[in-house]
């Protein structure tokens, strides 16, 4: 009965948004009531569908896919290193603090307006917490554990195949979750450097100067929908494989 | 037929002025089918001396004959089980996938990995455990498993660093039973590292004690027990007179300074 | 050999291996000021000249848009630091707001907060309010996160047995929370200072692009992506970097101090 608690809470500031709206008047261009926003989405929803396709489908997902996959197997490539891996890991944690997303002009010059410079920009927001988050977890089982593996005279593809990849899963999937949020934000960005008449963040950024507010709050809810969906996912699939984890607290 | 020989086995850890002398000079011969414990206080070495039987540790001095090669070589054959001082169990894989686990690693096949994980288990007293998870099993448990874990490709020696140590005495007296049981069975070579004297005394035929600063053998207590050994041996005289014997061998060696 | 000295060499090596690489890039692209990637030196003749170069109050000069994205920042990391903690606070006393506020926390990230900004800023702005604070308040928004999650742990980290003493002390709540709690977070806290650091800047920098600002780094960033400039990109994007390193500079400074003041471990 935990999920009863937040969504009784969101009721309730619904609730009371709806009824501070209506009932004190606030112009629909300053704030509009939960209704208003429910009605502009029923209206709009082709062009909220097309700019869903456009910066999600295929601004994020591949972004994300090819960031995340580039920074698991480099990882994996400079785990056989420790020299390297001693080299690697304070500059890569330098770098992924630094303001990523700048990189965005950048990529639409390479890329041009349309969707690869905005996948480039998720990848590259992508790879350093996944570069960061699976080294740790390659780092993080216990000696014992290796000693074990030691012991069986295993090799190095079987002790990253049964210890290694496995302990490193829950610091993977913390990479993961949070790369979800930051691939949408890379692609929403790159919007605002160039993009083709359709996307999320064009529209918000266009529809906002035209003070279209019910179309932009719309886009806001359809952003929220698409991030937190695909954080629930992750979450979903983290809880199946790691169904062991709980345990070791 | 001798498994372990050590011949002035010395191991130093550090160097320059951060030296520790774990071990001294050790001098100590095993036989097929003996079961030795290795006694003493923290800092005297018997750890190092069993990891430096598993090839975990490197010597600096000396020999080590292990089954008739190298440590490194037995380890590379497999020649032991291993049996650590937590269960190191793989919280991902259930109790009969964990017993798996070495056999999967020595490309032994499915049907007969699952054949020998189920005996094993049944071994050691957990038929009907198969499919259940490391943290639902109380830590005597997970213990047991971790034997049957070792025991799962047949070693003729098994090596325990204070297995029973985090258990209660209860559970401990328990497993004691069921170990000796395992080994009379088997005819396997233990040794078994300890710092309990009724527990060193209970299972042994060989006692060898142990002392810090640098780590050495004192002394080799040859047990003469009965091969028939119930619970209530350790109320008899015969028993007591071993026990005695070695504390006077660990007083000697300054173990309670 | 310290641990200081271990990692120089590696680092320095693949630092150079990456200088390596730009110089490479730069060259497949052609080269000069005008190509996609300008070479290492090409760009920090600009950085230099955008800091050296123009009077410090002119649009031309990185440390004005550096200034005005750092004053944008700080407000939004002080803002995030308040309201992270007030929340951490509420939350672990009172279990209600744990159940419902806590899931709203995490959900709160999962919104790109870029979708936000040009409705907090148009909104605002009908409310009379513009300037630092809306681009402060996405600021805020990305930082506050790390804030209130690292407080939430701090604050529960103290085990059971040490509450226990404080209950043979009939210790008050406020006691409680002053010399058990607050200081058992600490270590918690600034390590999560560090990061909503850098995410402070990365929001002030995102929060310049919907606004039509004028001044900052990130402004810098559009005008020179309207104007084809590209040395005018790389060389706002170096500050941008250096600008964060500032920023975990100095919260690894204040670090140091806690951990100093803990006698070397915090």
């Amino acid at each position: 009965m935990n999920a009863l608690a937040p969504l009784l809470f969101a009721g309730l500031v619904l609730g009371c948004w709806q009824l501070a709206c209506v009932g004190f008047g606030v112009p629909a261009v300053l704030l509009p009531p939960p209704s208003g926003i429910a009605a502009a989405f029923a209206a709009h929803l082709p062009m909220l569908w097309a700019d869903f396709v456009q910066t999600v489908v295929r601004s994020v997902v591949p972004g994300y896919l090819i960031g995340c996959g580039a920074g698991f197997l480099v990882a994996l490539g400079l785990d056989r290193s420790r020299f390297l891996m001693r080299g690697v890991m304070p500059v890569a944690g330098v770098f992924g603090a630094l303001p990523i997303v700048g990189i965005a002009p950048i990529a639409v010059m390479w890329f041009g307006f349309d969707w690869p410079s905005k996948a480039a920009v998720a990848a590259a927001m992508t790879f350093f917490p996944m570069l960061v988050g699976t080294a740790a977890g390659l780092a993080g089982s216990g000696a014992m554990e290796r000693d074990l593996m030691r012991s069986y005279a295993a090799n190095y593809p079987q002790t990253l195949r049964h210890l290694r990849l496995p302990a490193a899963l829950p610091l993977i999937f913390n990479a993961l979750k949070l790369n979800s949020t930051l691939a949408l934000i890379g692609a929403i960005v790159a919007e605002f450097f160039g993009t083709p008449i359709v996307g999320m963040g064009f529209r918000i950024s266009t529809e906002a100067a035209r003070l279209d507010l019910d179309v932009v709050w719309a886009e806001i809810a359809l952003a929220a929908f698409a991030g937190s969906s695909i954080f629930a996912l992750l979450t979903a699939l983290e809880r199946a494989v790691l169904f062991w984890e709980g345990s070791r607290r | 037929m001798t498994v372990v020989e050590a011949a002035g086995l010395s191991i130093v850890f550090g160097s320059g002025t951060q030296q520790t002398t774990a071990l001294d000079g050790i001098d100590l011969t095993i036989a097929r089918g003996e079961f030795v414990s290795l006694i003493g206080p923290s800092g005297c070495g018997k750890t190092t001396l069993l990891r430096a039987i598993a090839d975990l540790e490197r010597p600096t001095g000396g020999t080590l004959v292990v089954n008739g090669t190298t440590p490194e070589a037995a380890r590379l054959a497999r020649s032991y089980g291993y049996v650590f001082q937590a269960p190191a169990l793989y919280p991902w894989r259930n109790v009969e996938r964990n017993v798996m686990l070495p056999l999967e690693i020595m490309g032994v096949a499915a049907a007969e990995r699952r054949e020998r994980a189920r005996d094993r288990l049944a071994q050691v007293g957990l038929s009907g455990f198969e499919g259940r998870f490391p943290w639902q099993l109380s830590g005597g448990m997970q213990q047991r498993v971790s034997i049957a874990r070792a025991l799962s490709f047949e070693p003729a020696l098994l090596l325990m660093d204070e297995p029973f140590g985090a258990l209660d005495e209860i559970t401990r007296d328990g497993l004691n039973v069921h170990l000796l049981d395992l080994w009379r069975r088997t005819g396997m070579t233990v040794v078994f590292v300890t710092h309990s004297i009724p527990e060193a005394v209970y299972l042994s035929t060989r006692i060898v004690v142990m002392s810090p600063r640098p780590g050495r053998i004192v002394d080799v207590v040859e047990s003469g027990l009965s091969a028939e050994r119930p619970l209530e041996i350790r109320e008899t005289p015969a028993f007591l007179e071993v026990a005695h014997r070695v504390r006077t061998a660990l007083l000697a060696g300054h173990s309670y300074d | 050999m310290t641990d200081r000295a271990r990692t120089a060499a590696p680092v320095l090596t693949v630092l150079a291996a990456l200088a390596a690489l730009w110089y490479l890039a730069a060259f497949l692209t052609g080269g000069g000021p005008r190509a996609i990637v300008p070479a290492p030196h090409e760009v920090a003749f600009a950085v230099a000249q955008g800091v050296f170069g123009a009077p410090v109050t002119s649009p031309h000069s990185l440390i004005y848009h550096a200034a005005v994205t750092a004053a944008t920042a700080l407000a939004g990391f002080a803002l995030a630091c308040v309201v992270g903690i007030l929340l951490a606070v509420a939350i672990v006393h009172q279990r209600v707001l744990d159940q419902s506020l806590m899931p709203w926390i995490v959900a709160s990230q999962t919104v790109p907060v870029l979708a936000i900004a040009p409705m907090v800023v148009v909104v605002l702005g009908n409310a009379g309010i513009t300037g630092l604070l809306p681009k402060a308040l996405i600021a805020a928004w990305l930082s506050f996160f790390p804030i209130a999650t690292g407080m939430v742990a701090g604050l529960r980290a103290p085990d059971s047995l040490q509450l226990d003493v404080m209950r043979t002390y009939s210790a008050s709540g406020w006691d409680v929370f002053a010399k058990l709690r607050w200081p058992a977070s600490m270590s918690y806290l600034f390590v999560s200072l560090k990061i909503a650091a850098t995410l402070a800047v990365v929001g002030a920098i995102v929060a310049e692009l919907p606004t039509g600002a004028q001044a900052g780094l990130g402004a810098r960033l559009l005008a020179g992506s309207y104007y084809g400039q590209t040395l005018q990109i790389w060389a706002a994007l170096c500050m941008a970097a250096l600008l964060s390193l500032a920023a975990i500079g100095a919260t690894d400074l204040a670090q140091r101090a806690l951990i100093r003041s803990r006698g070397g471990r915090a």
